[in-house]
């Protein structure tokens, strides 16, 4: 009993990481129609940034509010310069743009920081919390995972600009017609995607250590989340996640062992595809013309 | 003469290398009711988009003394032309109540009053202020449309076919709140019908438009009397 609710509360753990990219993956998903194949590696890279910005001496929460908001910019920036031009092109398109980016990012990183596994802090320190079933990064990293997925529902939710970036992404037309400058949101959706990214990254690199390859399961399973919530739905992709991840975990337990639990993110991502490809959440506006 | 509230002249525009609009000339005055007339593909809906900026033109366009039509449509959405879009443009995934904000998303001060206003126009809004708007009828969607737009407050309303896809009765009922919302609001309005009888009966001046060309123009009451009007638009 005692090790069957271990791994559900470190399921939590990762499917708080996991629920971060998924619900990063839904916001560019809304205003391109594909999926952000470079999400993971733009998590990675922001992550090589905090390592970086700590190995120069900065404190480990100054390094961390620094990479989010460097990360903010670079993927404002990947907006503005690579999808904006493109606003008018076949969809196809910026799948092309994702897939470059991811391997660009990918090699990029390896050039710049070394393929080499590193060890990455955490500000919780590794020992035991909560009567030991869980860790104390654990118990830290998924408070921040939550944190953000909160600030952020509450960001879309009630503010002004929220709103505006919903509506950008829905509906770019109608919105230029209510006055709302849309390239702006979009960008703004990007940062803030990357942000919640870099998040996940700087959360997920303790336990799995960091190399330019790090993200690459984390994405999958992600995805995995986003499907099984709905693409469609932030709050499904969120709860996708975390569900992905107690899975994930559960699976690599008691089922298939660890070296098998990827194929988990697998046989849900084609399991959701075939019997509800919806997701759990997923929208089904019935709109009339 | 006062200058009119807005001036088109010369308006050259298309879509891409498709030209629909072939040097247009016309003009909507202050606290007036305009109506672009005009058969199937005539170049109606591309004027409005022209007006506001969602395709590329040539010519002038002026909207209260300022020249708009380099402007990107946020801006002159921002000057104070609202544009209630072919097709409606509703927000379907969001629910009603956040479409009228987002009608009201340029302005900084209290909407209430102006939320409360609307709700005496189109009572059903208020019922339907949690649903999602793409699951209201297309009358509904038609007046949530309206009172977005006019939560912008704004100098010039375009209205796009307000009477499309809907059953006779809705499309009377919407006339007549229209007809009131513009005696009451004051803003002056460009609509474009295909219905020339509707469109004729709220308007004080009327144009023709035939294959992007301004053929007709005149006061609403003598373009409605006019005989190839009547025979070709009207239908007696
Ligand atoms: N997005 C578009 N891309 C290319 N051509 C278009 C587009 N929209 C309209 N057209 C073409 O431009 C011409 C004028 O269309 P427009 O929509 O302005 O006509 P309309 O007068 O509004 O007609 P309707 O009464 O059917 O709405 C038509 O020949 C149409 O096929
Ligand atoms: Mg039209």
């Amino acid at each position: 009993m005692d090790g069957l609710l271990h791994q559900i509360f470190s399921g939590i753990a990762t499917g708080g990481i996991y629920a971060a990219v998924a619900l990063a993956l839904v916001m560019i998903y809304q205003s391109t129609h594909h999926v952000n194949f470079a999400q993971g590696e733009m998590a990675m890279f922001s992550t090589f940034i905090a390592l970086t910005l700590i190995q120069a001496g900065l404190s480990y929460w100054l390094a961390f509010v620094a990479t989010v908001a460097i990360s903010f910019v670079l993927g404002a920036l990947i907006q503005r310069v690579l999808l904006h031009p493109l606003a008018n092109a076949p969809v196809l398109a910026s799948v092309g743009v994702f897939i470059g980016l991811m391997l660009i990012l990918n090699a990029l990183a390896g050039w710049l920081f070394g393929t080499t596994l590193k060890t990455f802090p955490s500000p919780f320190g590794a020992g035991p919390a909560m009567g030991g079933y869980v860790s104390r990064h654990e118990l830290g990293s998924t408070s921040v995972t939550l944190l953000v997925l909160i600030s952020v529902w509450a960001f879309f939710r009630f503010t002004r600009l929220g709103l505006a970036m919903r509506a950008a992404a829905f509906n770019p037309a109608s919105s230029r017609l209510v006055g709302i400058p849309v390239a702006r949101m979009l960008a703004l959706g990007w940062g803030l995607a990357a942000a919640i990214g870099a998040v996940a990254g700087m959360m997920v690199a303790p336990v799995v250590f960091l190399d330019p390859n790090m993200m690459a399961g984390v994405l999958l399973y992600a995805f995995a989340g986003a499907l099984l919530g709905g693409i469609t739905s932030p709050l499904g992709a969120v709860i996708g996640g975390f569900l992905v991840g107690i899975i994930e975990n559960l699976a690599g337990a008691y089922v298939v062992g660890t070296e098998l639990k990827l194929a988990v993110a697998l046989v849900i991502i084609v399991a959701v595809l075939v019997l509800k490809p919806s997701g759990l959440f997923g929208r089904t506006v019935t709109s009339r013309v | 003469m006062t200058d009119p509230l807005l001036r088109v002249a010369g308006l050259h525009g298309g879509y891409g290398a498709t030209k629909v609009l072939h040097g247009i000339d016309f003009a909507v005055d202050e606290g007036g009711v305009t109506t672009l007339l005009g058969a199937n593909g005539a170049g109606k809906t591309t004027t409005l988009r022209a007006i506001s900026g969602m395709i590329r033109t040539t010519g002038e366009i002026v909207f209260a003394g300022r020249p708009i039509a380099r402007l990107p449509t946020e801006a002159i959405a921002a000057a104070g032309i609202a544009h209630v879009p072919d097709g409606r443009g509703t927000f379907s995934e969001l629910t009603v109540e956040e479409n009228l904000r987002l009608g009201a998303w340029r302005r900084r001060d209290d909407i209430r009053p102006d939320l409360e206003r609307m709700f005496g126009y189109f009572p059903r809004l208020r019922q339907r202020l949690r649903q999602q708007a793409g699951t209201l009828s297309g009358g509904e969607q038609q007046m949530l449309a309206i009172a977005r737009a006019l939560l912008l407050r704004p100098k010039l309303l375009l209205l796009d076919e307000p009477s499309f896809g809907l059953a006779p009765l809705i499309v009377r009922d919407i006339f007549a709140i229209l007809r009131t919302v513009i005696a009451q609001e004051g803003t002056s309005v460009l609509v474009v019908e295909q219905n020339a009888s509707l469109a004729l009966a709220i308007a004080d001046r009327a144009y023709l438009l035939e294959t992007g060309r301004i053929v007709l123009s005149g006061p609403a009451a003598e373009i409605g009397r006019d005989e190839a009007v009547r025979r070709s638009y009207l239908g007696y």
